[in-house]
């Protein structure tokens, strides 16, 4: 027991950002999954964590109620997004998602309520592991019921073949809008999270870096499997501690391991154990 | 002060056109966003900053530095979209194989060079003295950076128009297929394709780092986001499109800092383009004008 006490005492900060950075993946891998590259995570990422750092340092809301508004904003932005995006597809829905996410940069670098450049510091540090955790957890859940819905199958189908899905009578508007803002509560939920975790946030946290590693998780789980998402998030999230030898060559190796999986295996991780009978499908 | 502020927006347009072109070259040949194409920039202006510090002069140093970002460019391919082509591997993975190239690129540049910024000596063009020309001033740099930048896309729109090269890159992006079946060499054409694309981003990295004589590590970061704004404006795939894409975003940004909206200027920049995307999602020109180049 104190072999675990003295693991999470020395390892706990990591241990939290994989469980945010999991939330964060499971997020894009819902607009992926109905077959959408909509880049803007880090955008609603960054709206919710301000309005919860906002509401919780200068409201003095307690905690779940920072995240709730948090959330709810994120929602919304990702609803009102979701009009005029909607008859965007592939490249051109990444290129118009992640202009996007510049423009929320430039409003959170310049208004004097998000702190400009200097961000906010200070934040409430009280997102601890069991928060995040069961935040996971309940994501997940939703998720795994939501597998069971009709919703999910609909998802499936735009995913494969939008006009077959418009042929038998699914609204495709609707699965992407709701797909959307599905991703944009649970990456509103991991950006909450990552504010009251980080004591510290500033814009450049939540630019096209953030979302390029969010994306990179996806890919290298397997881009339509929520599974291989959060694993891709954890494997990304450690390795880099894991291979501390070659702190030097950090960056390097980064990239080697991101073009080996593309190239090697196809499917992402998540196919590795195709067989096995946890692949968790839409 | 009209004057004068239009002919800044040309002297950074010409810069932002000349990143654009290779960038849309790429995507109108493969249909794949090329996101390295920043780190070879980078890469390009830290190799002439490198050449030209052992003594060889400027222009010498420019285009062995071009040439170097070319064969960067072809390496890129072979290694990061060469094995996904033979797999059809659609459009999001290509992507993220850049990512990975970008990354491996950047982190050979931290390597060797660390952190801090670096000055070229630019060989006294930097004293010669400033030009008057009617109510407009400007640098002998500005001047030298604004020329070869036009020479080369006009380099670039002969090459396309006129060579049996250009009517082959254009052939494989019309149809890659066809164009296999009547004897086009895809991978040599592909090959070349980032060739020029890589040795025009190099081109422009060089001439970025003379305009501001400032070479960093991040310096790739701001054009990469707008060099994507620049070939929506032109519409993906038009080289035409790109240069007045250049053109169009350089006045854009050097009037909003006249207005005083420079803190806002990225914002105007890619609401425009959010804006474009949604009401004409292919831009001023469209594809088809890379194959009727």
């Amino acid at each position: 027991m104190s072999v675990l006490v003295d693991f999470y005492a020395k390892h706990s900060r990591l241990i939290d950002q994989i469980g945010i950075n999991a939330i964060l993946a499971l997020s894009l891998s819902v607009s992926l999954q109905a077959g959408q590259l909509a880049l803007a995570q880090a955008a609603f990422m960054g709206i919710a964590a301000y309005v919860s750092a906002i509401l919780a340092m200068n409201a003095h809301w307690p905690l779940l109620a920072t995240i709730a508004a948090g959330v709810a904003a994120a929602t919304i932005v990702a609803v009102l997004l979701a009009y005029p995006i909607r008859r965007l597809r592939g490249i051109f829905l990444a290129i118009a998602t992640v202009g996007f996410g510049e423009i929320v940069r430039v409003f959170a670098n310049n208004l004097s309520i998000t702190g400009g450049a200097e961000g906010i510091s200070g934040i409430p540090n009280d997102a601890t592991t069991p928060v995040i955790y069961v935040s996971l957890a309940l994501v997940a859940l939703v998720l795994v019921l939501l597998a069971r819905t009709k919703f999910a199958l609909a998802v499936t189908l735009v995913r494969e073949d939008e006009y077959a899905a418009r042929g038998v009578g699914v609204d495709v508007g609707a699965v992407r809008t709701r797909s959307l803002a599905l991703g944009g509560a649970i990456a509103g939920l991991g950006g909450a999270l990552y504010a009251h975790a980080a004591f510290f946030i500033a814009p450049t946290d939540f630019g096209f870096g953030r979302m390029e590693e969010i994306l990179v998780w996806c890919v290298i789980g397997g881009v339509t499997s929520p599974l291989g998402a959060v694993l891709g998030a954890a494997l990304l999230s450690v390795l880099p501690e894991l291979i501390r030898f070659l702190a030097d060559y950090r960056e390097i190796t980064d990239g080697i391991i991101l073009l080996a999986v593309i190239l090697f295996f196809p499917g992402g991780i998540a196919s590795l154990w195709r067989r096995g009978a946890v692949r968790v499908r839409s | 002060m009209l004057a004068q502020q239009a002919l800044n927006g040309l002297f950074l347009g010409a810069v932002y056109a000349l990143f654009a072109v290779g960038y849309t070259l790429v995507f109108g040949v493969l249909d794949i966003l090329n996101l390295a194409h920043a780190a070879i920039f980078t890469a390009a202006a830290f190799a002439a900053f490198s050449l030209a510090g052992s003594g060889m002069p400027l222009p010498g140093a420019f285009v062995l530095a071009a040439v170097m970002a070319g064969i960067i460019g072809i390496l890129l391919d072979r290694v990061a979209f060469a094995p996904l082509r033979r797999r059809n591997a659609g459009t999001l993975v290509p992507l993220i194989s850049s990512i990975g190239v970008a990354i491996i690129i950047g982190a050979v540049l931290r390597a060797i060079y660390g952190v801090d910024e670096r000055h070229f000596t630019t060989g006294g063009l930097e004293e010669a003295p400033a030009i008057h020309f009617g109510p407009v001033t400007f640098t002998t740099v500005e001047l030298t950076i604004f020329l070869s930048a036009i020479g080369l896309m006009i380099v670039l729109s002969w090459v396309l128009r006129s060579t049996t090269l250009g009517r082959r890159i254009r052939a494989v992006a019309e149809d890659r297929v066809a164009a296999s079946l009547l004897g086009v060499n895809l991978e040599r054409t592909i090959a070349a394709t980032f060739f020029i694309a890589s040795s025009l981003g190099g081109a422009a990295g060089i001439l970025t780092g003379l305009e501001y004589n400032s070479v960093t590590l991040d310096m790739g970061a701001p054009i990469e986001l707008k060099g994507l704004a620049v070939i929506i404006l032109g519409g993906m795939g038009s080289v035409t499109g790109a240069v007045v894409g250049g053109f169009i975003l350089g006045a854009v940004e050097t009037f909003a800092i006249a207005y005083g909206l420079s803190p806002w200027r990225d914002a105007i920049v890619f609401g425009v383009m959010f804006a474009l995307l949604v009401a004409r999602p292919t831009g001023l020109f469209g594809k088809r004008a890379l194959r009727q180049a």
